[in-house]
């Protein structure tokens, strides 16, 4: 009733191609941007920002980067969690060694070193694809990995071989280090998931993103049309490394506070091609429900037996929500194979001709 | 220079001059490749019946050995439990293709790899609930397993070779026969490879998807078990096995998915090459390359052979 495009006419191409065709999803894009930048700084805790929201958004952004290589051009990818460890490194490496440069810089910076380290893993691509793509991107995970513990130059030396976020100030505000408050860091990374996000939407629904899509869905009549292939699909490995370099660093820096080479293991891969399968593959939109899903879902599965004064052991606790998540996903895939974003996609459509079926 | 020398030539004359150390070498790498090869065959059969990567085999072997020595230590007889975990694999294998493979049938590919996913995390819950989360101690002896080590001398040394091993190679080989025989031979096995080559084909002539599929997934199913035995044996049961799975990937990569023949190459070139690059090569880089060596080694083959060793040749069409 309320979500209805009736009247609302379209006089120009550049209206037509508006991200947010309608006044309603406009309305919507504003209100859930004023709940992120006002009302949860207003009235969330430090638990909430910390345990919740920081890490949903960093996770939210490695979806989108893997969503842009996995979903809209079809490469997959096990890879994510050394792409993002890269990413981790380099701002690391960057902002020791040039302390007086503003830490956003070099987490914004870090990405490119994400993409190169990407652009090369990435070459084999153009031979292999499907699970067989997935095996030459497991070589970066376990080689990279293996680089993070066995180069001590990328850690600076340091004796427990781990990563500790050092104090850095942006405008005279901690931004990193312990000093910083959880809301600036919540700040810092919104800002970068918006500005990041923005992107992504204009990148996809471009030329780029056209011949993303036209290699996901066959790259040997993309190639006919005169698509460069070696260059797609390099470009894709590229740009969504950059994504998921910079959530790696953000993931350290903004959230973490200091980190050792098990982060970055290829659990994280599994668990961010988790976010985007479940979230829907070729929808960034599917890239946030699939985060919030899969990271906030286990934290409430081990709230409920406490809020419930139910005297489980939490060892028992543990064993049961791996078991309620993994029935879940095979719940989710059965129910909708294609993603939350396709139910969402279809509770809009729902509304729209509401109170009709159809 | 130097270096050159000791990358190219450092690592044969060590093997020119210790040929004991070599055979050794090589022995364990082989024994490392059969247990890769047998857990690669599990994935292959599923993935040959079903298109499915299953990526569950890795904790299927962890499972089926943790029901056989949970169920020993519960007082039940060696080979009553042996019984029972074969009863219980086919008892996954049904709910499996019931609960799961079943509603999914016709979705693409990454969605029923997603699945297994599932089924892994269920697995690995159920499975510590049970029998809870701690590494335990395969019932080797009681299975008549045998230990200890034959040592001969030979090539001015000594090799020294685990019984264990020898067994876990001989059963390997025996298991690998049947299963030949089986595909060559049996109705079943007939069907099953009708159904690799087609399904629409293999259900247009009467072959019940659905039965092909758990008698699949059971197969693999006894598949992991004696992966589960040898591999625990030679180690422990422990969750931790589960990463082996991964370590199957570079051998079906190398071998092809769909080639029984090429899971066992695969997994021995694998197994080989990964011992022979840690102990000679090892040392350059500092250790640990054996875990990604495996990889490199495999997108190596890759990047000439992208079906693998001994895959059916991709064609593709518009």
């Amino acid at each position: 009733m309320l979500y209805r495009e009736a009247g609302q006419y379209k006089t120009s191409y550049a209206a037509d191609m508006a991200v947010f065709p309608i006044l309603q999803d406009r309305i919507g894009i504003a209100v859930i941007l004023a709940v992120a930048f006002i009302v949860i700084p207003a009235t969330g805790n430090a638990f909430l920002l910390n345990a919740i929201m920081i890490p949903f958004l960093v996770f939210s952004l490695a979806a989108i980067g893997l969503n842009l290589l996995t979903g809209y051009t079809g490469l997959l990818s096990l890879g994510t969690g050394a792409f993002m460890g890269v990413g981790a490194y380099a701002c690391y490496k960057l902002t020791t060694a040039f302390p007086n440069v503003s830490v956003l810089v070099w987490i914004l910076a870090s990405g490119f070193f994400s993409a190169a380290v990407g652009v090369l893993f990435g070459l084999p691509s153009l031979r292999i694809k499907g699970f067989y793509l997935a095996v030459a991107t497991l070589a970066a995970q376990f080689f990279l990995q293996w680089c993070f513990i066995r180069i001590p130059w990328l850690f600076n030396y340091s004796v427990s071989g781990a990563l500790e976020v050092p104090l850095r100030t942006s405008f005279g505000v901690a931004v990193t280090g312990p000093n910083a408050t959880p809301l600036t860091r919540y700040f810092v990374v919104l800002s970068i998931v918006t500005l990041m996000t923005w992107l992504a939407s204009n990148l996809v629904r471009g030329r780029i993103g056209r011949m993303w899509m036209a290699v996901r869905d066959m790259d040997i009549a993309a190639e006919l049309i005169g698509i460069r292939l070696l260059r797609t699909k390099l470009l894709a490995f590229a740009v969504s490394s950059f994504y998921c370099g910079v959530a790696g660093a953000m993931m350290v820096f903004l959230w973490y506070g200091g980190a050792e080479a098990d982060v970055f293991a290829i659990d994280q891969s599994f668990q961010i091609l988790f976010m985007i399968i479940i979230g829907g593959l070729g929808t960034l939109i599917g890239s946030f429900f699939g985060a919030a899903l899969i990271f906030i879902l286990p934290i409430l599965l081990r709230a409920v037996p406490e809020t419930l004064g139910l005297p489980i052991h939490p060892a028992t606790v543990e064993h049961l929500t791996f078991m309620i998540l993994g029935s879940l996903i095979v719940i989710f895939l059965i129910a909708e194979p294609n993603g939350l974003a396709r139910l969402w996609q279809i509770a809009k459509q729902k509304l729209r001709v509401w109170p009709f079926p159809y | 220079m130097d270096l050159l020398y000791k990358i190219f030539l450092d690592p044969f004359v060590q093997m020119g001059t210790a040929p004991d150390l070599l055979v050794q070498t090589l022995w364990e790498g082989l024994v490392g490749g059969v247990l890769y090869a047998l857990i690669a065959l599990g994935f292959v059969l599923i993935f040959k019946a079903s298109g499915v990567f299953n990526f569950a085999q890795g904790i299927m072997v962890v499972f089926a050995a943790l029901t056989l020595v949970g169920l020993n230590e519960r007082g039940v007889p060696a080979f009553l439990a042996l019984a029972l975990t074969v009863v219980v694999m086919l008892v996954l294998a049904v709910a499996v293709e019931r609960l799961v493979l079943r509603p999914l049938v016709n979705q693409s590919d990454i969605i029923l790899f997603m699945a297994t996913f599932g089924i892994t995390y269920f697995l690995i819950g159920f499975g510590e609930l049970v029998f809870g989360g701690n590494p335990k101690i395969m019932i080797a002896r009681e299975l008549y397993l045998p230990t200890g080590a034959v040592e001969f001398k030979t090539l001015g040394g000594f090799v020294s070779l685990q019984k264990l091993d020898i067994a876990a190679a001989i059963i390997a080989s025996l298991m690998v026969a049947i299963l030949a025989v089986f595909f060559q031979k049996t109705r079943i096995g007939r069907a099953l490879r009708a159904v690799a080559d087609s399904h629409k084909a293999a259900l247009s002539v009467g072959i019940s998807l659905d039965q092909i599929w758990v008698i699949v997934w059971f197969t693999a199913g006894i598949v992991a078990l004696a992966t589960g035995i040898m591999w625990g044996a030679r180690s422990e049961v422990s969750f931790a096995l589960q990463i082996i799975a991964l370590k199957a990937l570079p051998v079906l990569i190398l071998g092809g998915f769909t080639s029984i023949p090429g899971a066992i190459v695969g997994g021995l070139i694998i197994g080989i090459g990964e011992k022979l690059g840690e102990f000679y090569w090892g040392p350059l880089l500092g250790s640990g390359i054996e875990s990604w060596l495996a990889y490199v080694i495999a997108l190596g083959f890759l990047v000439f052979r992208p079906q693998g060793l001994f895959g059916e040749k991709i064609i593709e069409r518009i």
